[in-house]
């Protein structure tokens, strides 16, 4: 059992049994948060409608966007990849940006949002389904393989994506969970 | 401002595993017909998560079966004027190591074939250890679970560099790539080792290691 006080702006407290993180308290979390999830909105936009990668190889060029994988799968009869892809880096990804900015808008404006508590347990149970991270390396393991045969030539949505990769990790660093649930047991 | 040697469960209280609130606990938790509701989420409330071994087993156990035909089976094949290529998990790190990537050899490495065993064996030990009940290092322990349940979604990059590669590759009968077995299994692999992590409840490690400290 441990009693908290109020943690103070930009510091942490851990467990002192097992160290596991108790609470946070970002700087501005709120604003921070919202605005990343704003920004991550339109990087998402962004990454999905342009081209991602360009493959040239003997005359013939075949151009990507982020689904194109994801329907090649399907095609393949690999639905099974087809369906885990599209949830980690469309699904779980749209679904987290999707419920920040749903919970944090309202909260921002002095109103608690209707549903609030199914909207969180949604975004706790996306969380770690979402891994555009990973994808990055994906990426990076990808195209020097592919050197040797022909030229891949990099398109507007992979720079979009990367920024998305980053603008989403802020969000998340930022967003306190806690502070949102005070407010909604409040409102009760 | 701790009440040392008071645990949630000696005080009957849990913290809701939605929500994070501290509630009471009365009539002694969960049963099958009776659950009591978080007071500010409305999610059920539990000591410990339900069922945390025997599910965390069983997802431990199907994530090693499918460990092997993951490793057994290609990847993905590669067919280039006709002639078709098939590469493994393993032959695709060598396949880069012996280009002169070794640094993404060594990612492919650690990855695909370091992360998935490291997982698997770290939770069958941290179920062993819960229980025979040992009261060995529980904060070591802890640890060891919170890098398991890190770690995990790096497992993932071979799954995206398949996906990656049969997009761009496909230029009928001058070059196509198609993604094989082994990695539905390997797929299986990593979303079942990331259930396991979620389900094991880490309190269970501090359950038999008294009040002290």
């Amino acid at each position: 059992m441990q009693r908290l006080g109020d943690v103070p702006e930009g510091a942490t407290a851990r467990c002192p049994r097992c160290g596991g993180l108790l609470r946070k308290n970002p700087r501005n979390g709120l604003e921070r948060a919202l605005a990343l999830a704003y920004s991550a909105a339109i990087l998402f936009v962004v990454a999905n409608s342009f081209p991602f990668l360009s493959f040239e190889m003997k005359g013939e060029e075949t151009q990507t966007t982020l689904a194109t994988g994801i329907i090649d799968m399907y095609n393949q009869g690999k639905w099974e990849i087809s369906l885990l892809v599209a949830f980690t880096i469309v699904i779980a990804p749209v679904a987290q940006i999707a419920i920040l900015i749903y919970l944090l808008t309202p909260i921002r404006l002095g109103r608690v949002p209707y549903g609030l508590p199914f909207a969180f347990r949604v975004l706790r149970h996306m969380l770690p389904w979402s891994m555009m991270e990973v994808f990055m390396i994906g990426i990076l393991v990808a195209i020097p393989k592919l050197m040797g045969m022909a030229s891949v030539i990099p398109g507007i949505a992979l720079f979009a994506f990367v920024l998305l990769m980053l603008v989403l990790a802020g969000a998340n660093a930022a967003f306190d969970p806690e502070s949102v649930w005070q407010r909604h047991e409040a409102a009760k | 401002m701790s009440a040392p040697g008071a645990t949630g469960l000696s005080i009957s209280c849990a913290s809701c595993h939605e929500c994070g609130r501290l509630c009471r606990l009365p009539h002694g938790g969960h049963s099958a017909d009776f659950e009591t509701l978080c007071s500010r989420c409305g999610s059920g409330l539990h000591y410990r998560k339900p069922y945390s071994l025997q599910r965390t087993w069983a997802f431990v156990i199907a994530a090693a079966i499918c460990y092997v035909p993951a490793n057994l089976f290609p990847v993905m094949t590669v067919i280039s004027l006709g002639d078709a290529d098939s590469e493994t998990i393993l032959s695709g790190a060598i396949y880069l190591l012996t280009n002169g990537m070794w640094p993404l050899a060594l990612i492919v490495f650690v990855a695909s074939i370091c992360v998935p065993i490291a997982k698997i064996i770290s939770l069958v030990t941290l179920l062993i250890s819960v229980h025979r009940r040992s009261s060995w290092r529980p904060a070591d322990r802890t640890r060891l679970y919170r890098a398991t349940e890190a770690i995990g979604r790096w497992s993932m990059v071979d799954i995206y560099v398949d996906t990656i590669l049969v997009a761009l590759v496909s230029l009928g009968n001058l070059a196509t790539i198609e993604a094989g077995t082994g990695a539905v299994f390997f797929g299986a692999v990593v979303v079942l080792t990331m259930f396991a992590a979620e389900s094991f409840d880490p309190r269970l490690i501090w359950d038999n290691c008294g009040a002290e400290s």
